[in-house]
């Protein structure tokens, strides 16, 4: 029974990690007034960038470095059309997704077979003895553990700096931070860049640590799950790492039952869709309270802006 | 130095140069992008570009790809402009198709002429229903339609997957992942003989007009227009927002939905796991290139279509992959995003740079 529980909660910290980074770089986007609704294309682009180079490198540290370059390259683009040409950030968005996912299979091609190692775990000595959860939690690869260092800095940069601070006023309301000198635009710039390379590990996470290969298609809707996540999360760090392991349990338990086998007669494809359909369920009951939502959500969002 | 500077009034020829200049990009960059990959860009236009549109039977196989753009497209924009985002249509679409399916399969045997147009509304009502889902949990629940209409693109995928390996498996087709092929009256009419091109055509060219009719001359088209542009506007006239909603997803819905009945009923004649080639997402690109706009849309689906075949004829020719459709595809809507700038705005020197 240990032993379940065990990988249970290994296998669902591993499934929330790309969530996790993910959904913390939008929140970052998205808290300065940005909505940026190419995570997916992102995510695709970082995960066959990383791949690619690992694969070709043999090292995982220049893959990592790639997707998060190639998610910063993707976010550049969608940063000029909506802050510099004022374009509408939700079409754009859906622009930047469908290119991404594009691009990625186009890329991917030639690396559809390719393989690689399995990226080892790090053990972190005593931690990883304590019974049941020690194994599970302390016993993870690095990027997992990076995670939890990148959520430990934005919740620090959003709530305990002044350029935290200042990212949250020019997301309320631009007008006023650029009445007092605040860049709007080079601030709104640099936190797309940011939300664009974190969704670039991602996807790195995802090509490289997790599974560790390339498929057309892999990210498979966890960009738009992502997106889904900081609205659940009311635009708060702490919520978006609570929902991101919800999700990562909800994945893991479709796919722990649709590995223990005969006992149920479900159709497999009804355990895959589960996650979607708990996203569904999670996006109605945040947003049911639609005053929430309003006290939470921040106040420019997905509204150009242009300093006259 | 080059300073945006706001236009008095909005350019109307900026309007309907923009898709023109987007195209005009994406084909040089896309033969930079040939040149990159060591191919001779002249020869990459020409396959890429020219051989879709060569002869007759590549013409008529144009019409056959643009048709399920056009449709989607056109009820999609029903929605955009009143800034209901249904992104979901690629799930509608299959959705429709297995609502088809669900006709063809129950009336394999029967000879009736009344099967096709029962597929027709069946896969209207498939694709209405689930785009009827996120239209509810909107109106209902305030849950955001992007999100939603998404999910349900991967949901509608599984359901059809489920079906093609699960209860509706051909017995007799050697395992593979699809529906027997349908009966002769349920397959829609060839227009052109010893060409694909089928009655799907004709029904996506009625559809344009309904649309056109709805969006450009009622009344209710006009409060969705407001309701786009200025929803405080449309507040303030007492223009239901909620009912707005429904018209938005439903009209995108039944539109996708009677595009996957003609995919089924049409070139593919039965209902497989691979029925879609992203038909939904590339038509919202349709949508916007068309200007939300049904003549604008004939013409954007088109060219969406040449993008598709462009693809194929690329794999062959230049040995490329066919995913460099959607490239060219996602490219064409960030030029028309980039260039639409300039319909508020012009560039001026600024007297010094800075």
């Amino acid at each position: 029974m240990d032993t379940i529980v065990t990988s249970m909660l290994f296998a669902t910290i591993v499934a929330g990690t790309p969530l996790i980074i993910t959904a913390l770089g939008e929140l970052v986007t998205e808290r300065s007034g940005v909505l940026n609704l190419g995570a997916e294309g992102i995510m695709a682009v970082g995960a066959i960038a990383a791949f690619a180079v690992a694969h070709d490198s043999h090292s995982t540290w220049a893959g990592v470095a790639a997707g998060m370059a190639a998610g910063a390259a993707m976010s550049l683009i969608f940063a000029v059309v909506t802050l510099t040409l004022m374009a509408n950030q939700v079409a754009s968005g859906l622009a930047l997704s469908i290119f991404g996912v594009g691009l990625s299979a186009f890329i991917g091609k030639p690396y559809e077979s390719g393989t690689m190692l399995a990226v080892p775990s790090v053990r972190i000595p005593v931690l990883a003895d304590i019974p049941v959860i020690g194994p599970a939690v302390f016993d993870q690869q690095s990027l997992v553990y990076l995670s939890w260092a990148l959520f430990a800095g934005v919740f620090w940069f959003l709530y305990r700096s002044r350029a935290g601070l200042v990212l949250r006023a020019v997301g309320e309301s631009p007008t006023s931070a650029h009445s007092i000198g605040y860049p709007v635009i080079r601030i709104r710039y640099l936190a797309t860049i940011f939300g664009g390379a974190m969704a670039g590990v991602g996807g790195a996470f995802l090509s490289v640590f997790y599974t560790p290969l390339w498929v057309e298609g892999m990210v498979a809707g966890r960009g738009w799950i992502a997106l889904a996540l900081v609205v659940f999360a009311t635009w708060r760090p702490v919520r978006v790492l609570v929902g991101a392991y919800l999700f990562g349990g909800v994945m893991i338990t479709q796919l722990f039952l649709q590995g223990s086998g005969a006992q149920i007669d479900i159709p497999s494809q009804f355990l895959s869709s589960l996650p979607y359909w708990a996203t569904i369920i999670v996006l109605v009951i945040i947003s049911r309270n639609v005053q929430t939502i309003r006290l939470n959500s921040p106040v420019s969002l997905g509204q150009p802006y242009r300093p006259d | 130095m080059f300073k945006l500077e706001a236009r008095a009034e909005a350019s109307r020829a900026m309007r309907y140069a923009s898709p023109a200049i987007a195209v005009a990009l994406m084909v040089v960059v896309g033969m930079l992008v040939f040149s990159a990959l060591g191919k001779d860009p002249v020869e990459g236009f020409r396959v890429f570009f020219l051989n879709p549109v060569r002869d007759l039977n590549a013409i008529t196989e144009l019409l056959l790809k643009a048709t399920p753009l056009m449709l989607i497209a056109v009820g999609l924009a029903v929605g955009f402009r009143a800034n209901v985002w249904n992104i979901g249509a690629e799930g509608q679409f299959l959705m429709g198709a297995v609502a088809a399916t669900g006709v063809a399969l129950a009336f394999q045997s029967s000879e009736s002429r009344l099967i096709l147009p029962a597929m027709v509304v069946a896969g209207a009502i498939g694709g209405a229903l689930w785009a009827a889902l996120p239209a509810l949990l909107k109106t209902k629940f305030n849950a955001n339609e992007i999100l939603t209409s998404l999910m349900l693109v991967y949901i509608a995928q599984l359901t059809v997957s489920w079906l093609v390996f699960g209860p509706w498996k051909d017995p007799a087709g050697f395992n593979f992942p699809q529906t027997e092929m349908f009966s002769d009256a349920a397959l829609l009419p060839i227009l052109i003989e010893g060409t694909r091109l089928n009655f799907a055509f004709v029904i996506a060219l009625g559809v344009l007009v309904v649309g056109y009719v709805f969006m450009q001359r009622s009344f209710a088209g006009f409060k969705m227009r407001v309701a786009g542009e200025s929803e405080a506007a449309a507040r303030y006239a007492g223009f239901s927002a909620v009912g707005m909603i429904w018209v938005g997803l439903l009209a995108g819905g039944a539109a996708a939905g009677i595009a996957g009945m003609a995919e089924v009923a049409g070139p593919a004649g039965q209902l497989t796991d691979k029925l879609s080639i992203g038909y939904g997402f590339a038509a919202i690109i349709v949508a916007f290139v068309g200007r939300l706009n049904p003549i604008g849309i004939f013409f954007a689906s088109l060219l969406m279509a040449l993008l598709y075949i462009g693809g194929e004829q690329a794999q062959q020719y230049l040995s490329l992959p066919s995913s460099i459709s959607k490239v060219f595809q996602g490219m064409l809507l960030f030029f028309l995003l980039g260039s639409d700038v300039f319909i508020q705005y012009r560039l001026r020197r600024t007297a010094k740079a800075t």
